[in-house]
């Protein structure tokens, strides 16, 4: 299919100020927040109402073009790079507030509105949207859905998934689905579940109804320092083993905060092998109690030293550089590759000591900072891509660091998804049978397959093509060092 | 312990991949106590909970002896109708008990998690969970001493605390399917951040094992509150309705809130300092522990007197919805959320639960049952008839085309030849 009869079947369903099709028009959207993977789609579409979703659906169903949703596009695992012969359909127009409930304690809000403006529209009733991705300024409602989006606070305010309570959405034949609804547990099979994060290849999302949850009146956080990892690792185990859940709990290495306090002058204890950052939330009395409990713990866990913020301004300035981290990253290093691997919080300890070697073999430098709490990491791998070979390393670097994630009991994303960037590794967690189940569910919603291709399930041929690149081991450096 | 549970899902899989040759149904159940629930497998009219014997009794906590730990009661083993009469009609096909596929698997408590096989008995996981001062935090329904994780998982029920800690599918981390081919699939994990793949093992909870057997499932568990005190207030209906919203939407630590007969119920849970604060601002009278656990019991496995009635609706609605009128017993759960109404007026209900209902009966069922679903629609929510004559659209509320296209979709994906409970959760599907 030609773009330009692509563009002009779109043109009868849409006004001509919705139809993007020269270059210098299609340039912006080349990519999403994983600027590794760049392609110009052949048309971009903005509507600005769920009927035209709907029009543009049908018509690229028509024409069997495929069709690629995006946000904000802020997103970290190419889940939005748009297709060579696709359409990118952005629901940025769709942006309005539909409505706040203040005593039903809901929001309805159309997929363009950002995470942080429902916060602030329900800030006046006391009440806010708790998943908070560090995104959150920019990143739209739609693409929580569409990812699963987590943030700091979903040890104990949960992820997406847990605070939406209905969708609407247009499945690729153009048919309507209404998933959920603010009355629980609706009977019948959880689609709702399913679409939530299913990264636009089941449907795209035209309305979502969330929940809203009373602010926290108080909070504060400990710093603590660690002479060693994997005694910080055993700190956050033993924090949750003594029946605490923090509302935050998180964990920097030596060379995270040793990027990011030039920067943010967060005041972080640079000696330090490692850091924690433990939220306590609540009433004043709760925090207090909280607080020195969760003191208690992290001294007998080895704790070398620890400050308590002692007002929301040194509150700020103590998570001012975890939240700073992967831009410093980028002041440190000419590109940096986030990874976002889970694994059980005891392997924590283990985890950092594996990438310590890979860092060596790899000859690249690998910051750390994770969501603790969740087991959740993000290693930054520092390199250059100007520099020859040095991105090929960083991929394999990534690659190792997931499979050990699988290996120990984890997953291959916590938060980020599987877009274009993970989905040889999707090889390495699941099997050929699992993989077949995704491809059913896939063919349920959108039978010609035409929503997203491409991302989050790799085919059997790429599976296979995979695991050829694996047997040439041989090519990565240092092949002779023993592999975790 | 692990040869033998390797042998018995050795035999599940033998079992499955026979019938999926034979294109013969399959009926899975683990200690059958939640048979009533869900549809019948050939559109007969089944009954749901057998009737009941007992009279209402005076005191809002149903008369049956509580034991004080947290399975209490038997809604229907005390009933004075044979099991038999109820499950033999429920679903066709050959029986696959799964009792035997059992034991926790993985129990580490710092990382939250415990994974079990499916016939792992209810009891023993909240046993092991309790030894350690944690809990399943959606405090799962449980309808006598049988009850199977891998049924409480595949039926997706959750107690009081639903709305302030979430609903089972929100402790899901992981499950295996045993799917019609016999293969094994992993989906999810064990760790509480994971979005590799689609999100197939909360698709299975509540899904009544229409797309195959949970064989093993992992659940986020959480520590026992420090502190919990029940306050109670007398209140008309629609008072506690809008008291209940008002205090959900204020940093209160709130576990439970439900009504009956004038009275509300709130419960809290945490930092005994929070819970405190909250009482003192609350006002409210403390009720007595052991009278407080009997009563969150009552509503979770369903044996407060409300459950004594012959007909029984249970209706999810939005949970500022104000109050319905619909005949009889009412008791609000989940903040409003959930609203069970029981009468013995329906004489429809009162037919032995195995007899066709004439023709003439068949209307004044239609008439009778399709109030509270009608009552609930319009709310924008759903209504379940959880005893009683079943309507025609079927005892969960009938779902929107689209989305049943959808469910018939993947039901022909993952089970081809519809051997796995056919119909159980939607009429021919």
């Amino acid at each position: 299919m030609k773009q330009l009869d692509v563009a002009a079947a779109l043109r009868k369903v849409l006004p001509a100020d919705s139809v993007l099709s020269r270059d210098e028009e299609l340039h912006p959207y080349e990519c999403d927040g994983l600027t590794a993977f760049r392609q110009l789609p052949m048309v971009v579409v903005l509507p600005r109402t769920e009927e035209e979703v709907r029009q543009v659906l049908v018509a690229c169903r028509s024409l069997e073009v495929p069709v690629v949703a995006r946000g904000s596009g802020t997103g970290l695992s190419g889940g939005a790079t748009p297709h060579a012969s696709g359409v990118v359909l952005s629901l940025a127009r769709l942006n309005r507030i539909l409505e706040i409930d203040p005593l039903g304690r809901i929001a309805r809000l159309q997929p363009g509105v950002r995470n942080l403006q429902v916060s602030d529209a329900a800030a006046p009733y006391g009440l806010h949207y708790a998943p908070d991705p560090s995104s959150q300024i920019a990143c739209s409602i739609g693409g929580n859905v569409a990812e699963n989006s987590g943030g700091v606070h979903c040890l104990k305010y949960g992820l997406t998934v847990h605070n939406v309570l209905g969708i609407r959405g247009y499945t690729m034949d153009g048919e309507l689905l209404e998933l959920g609804s603010r009355a629980p547990d609706r009977p019948g099979l959880d689609l709702l579940a399913l679409a939530i994060g299913s990264e636009g290849l089941l449907l795209v999302v035209t309305e979502v109804i969330v929940k809203l949850v009373p602010r926290p009146q108080f909070a504060r956080v400990i710093m603590a320092s660690f002479a060693d990892v994997c005694e910080a690792g055993d700190a956050v185990a033993a924090i949750i083993a003594a029946g605490i859940i923090p509302a935050g709990l998180e964990m920097m290495d030596r060379k995270a905060t040793a990027a990011v306090e030039p920067f943010v002058k967060a005041g972080y204890d640079l000696s330090a092998e490692a850091i924690l950052l433990a939220e306590a939330d609540g009433t004043p009395e709760e925090v207090a109690d909280q607080i020195a409990e969760i003191e208690g713990v992290l001294r007998a866990a080895g704790a070398t030293a620890m400050t308590v913020s002692n007002t929301e301004a040194e509150r700020l300035r103590f998570w001012s550089g975890r939240k700073n981290a992967f831009p410093a990253a980028g002041r440190v290093s000419p590109d940096y590759y986030c990874m976002d691997g889970t694994i059980p919080r005891k392997n924590l300890g283990p985890m950092l000591k594996a990438i310590e070697d890979m860092e060596t073999r790899y000859s690249l430098r690998c910051m750390n900072v994770f969501h603790a709490g969740d087991g959740n990491l993000h290693p930054l791998i520092l390199f250059d891509a100007n520099a020859p070979g040095e991105w090929d390393r960083a991929d394999q670097f990534g690659a190792e660091i997931l499979e050990l994630c699988v290996r120990l009991g984890g997953t291959i994303t916590g938060e980020h998804g599987v877009g274009i960037e993970k989905i040889n590794s999707m090889c390495v967690q699941f099997s050929e049978a699992e993989r077949a189940a995704f491809f059913a569910v896939k063919s349920a919603f959108d039978a010609a397959g035409l929503l997203n291709p491409g991302k989050a399930i790799p085919t059997l041929a790429r599976c296979a093509e995979y695991g050829k690149m694996h047997v040439h081991g041989g090519a990565l450096p240092h092949p002779d060092l023993p592999r975790f | 312990m692990n040869a033998s549970s390797d042998a018995t899902l050795s035999d599940l899989r033998e079992r499955v991949t026979v019938a999926h040759r034979e294109r013969k149904p399959l009926r899975l159940r683990g200690g059958g106590t939640k048979d009533f629930y869900g549809e019948s497998i050939d559109g007969n009219l089944v009954a749901g909970t057998p009737t009941p014997g007992a009279p209402a009794a005076a005191d809002p906590v149903a008369s049956e002896p509580t034991s004080g730990d947290l399975i209490v009661g038997n809604p229907v083993a005390r009933q004075p109708v044979s099991r038999d009469l109820v499950a033999g009609d429920l679903v066709a096909g050959d029986l696959l008990d799964l009792r035997a596929y059992r034991g926790i698997v993985d129990y580490e408590p710092s990382e939250l998690v415990i994974t079990a096989r499916c016939g792992t008995p209810l009891a023993d996981i909240e046993t092991a969970l309790a030894e350690r001062g944690q809990f399943l935090a959606f405090e799962p329904p449980a309808f006598g001493r049988d009850s199977t994780i891998g049924g409480v998982i595949a039926a997706g029920l959750s107690g009081p605390r639903r709305v302030y800690a979430g609903a089972a599918r929100d402790f899901v981390l992981g499950a295996t399917l045993l799917d019609a081919r016999g293969d094994v699939l992993r989906f999810g994990g064990q760790v509480i951040k994971n979005v590799a793949g689609f999100d197939v093992s909360r698709l299975l909870c509540g899904s009544l094992g229409i797309l195959g057997i949970i064989t093993e499932v992992s659940l986020k568990v959480l520590p026992l509150p420090r502190a919990e005190e029940t306050l109670r207030f007398e209140l008309s209906q629609q008072a506690a309705i809008d008291a209940f919203n008002r205090w959900s939407g204020q940093p209160l630590p709130i576990s439970g809130a439900a009504w009956s007969g004038g009275t509300a119920y709130l419960r809290l849970s945490g930092a005994a300092s929070a819970v405190r604060a909250a009482h003192e601002r609350l006002g409210g009278e403390r009720l007595d522990t052991t009278f407080a656990t009997q009563w969150w019991n009552s509503l979770r496995h369903c044996n407060h007197t409300v459950f004594n009635n012959s007909s029984i609706w249970r209706l999810s609605l939005p949970d500022t919805t104000p109050p319905r009128h619909l005949a009889g017993e009412v008791l609000i759960d989940w903040g409003g959320a959930l609203r069970w109404y029981g009468n013995d007026s329906d004489d429809t209900d009162a037919q032995t639960p195995n007899s066709v209902a004439h023709e003439s009966t068949v209307c004044e069922t239609n008439a009778q049952n399709e109030g509270p679903r009608n009552i609930a629609s319009a709310a924008g929510g759903t209504a379940i008839r959880w005893r009683g004559a079943a309507p025609p659209t079927g005892r969960l509320h009938p779902l929107q085309p689209a989305v049943a296209a959808l469910h018939r979709r993947l039901k022909d994906r993952f089970d081809p030849h519809g051997i796995f409970n056919p119909g159980r959760l939607v009429p021919g599907i």
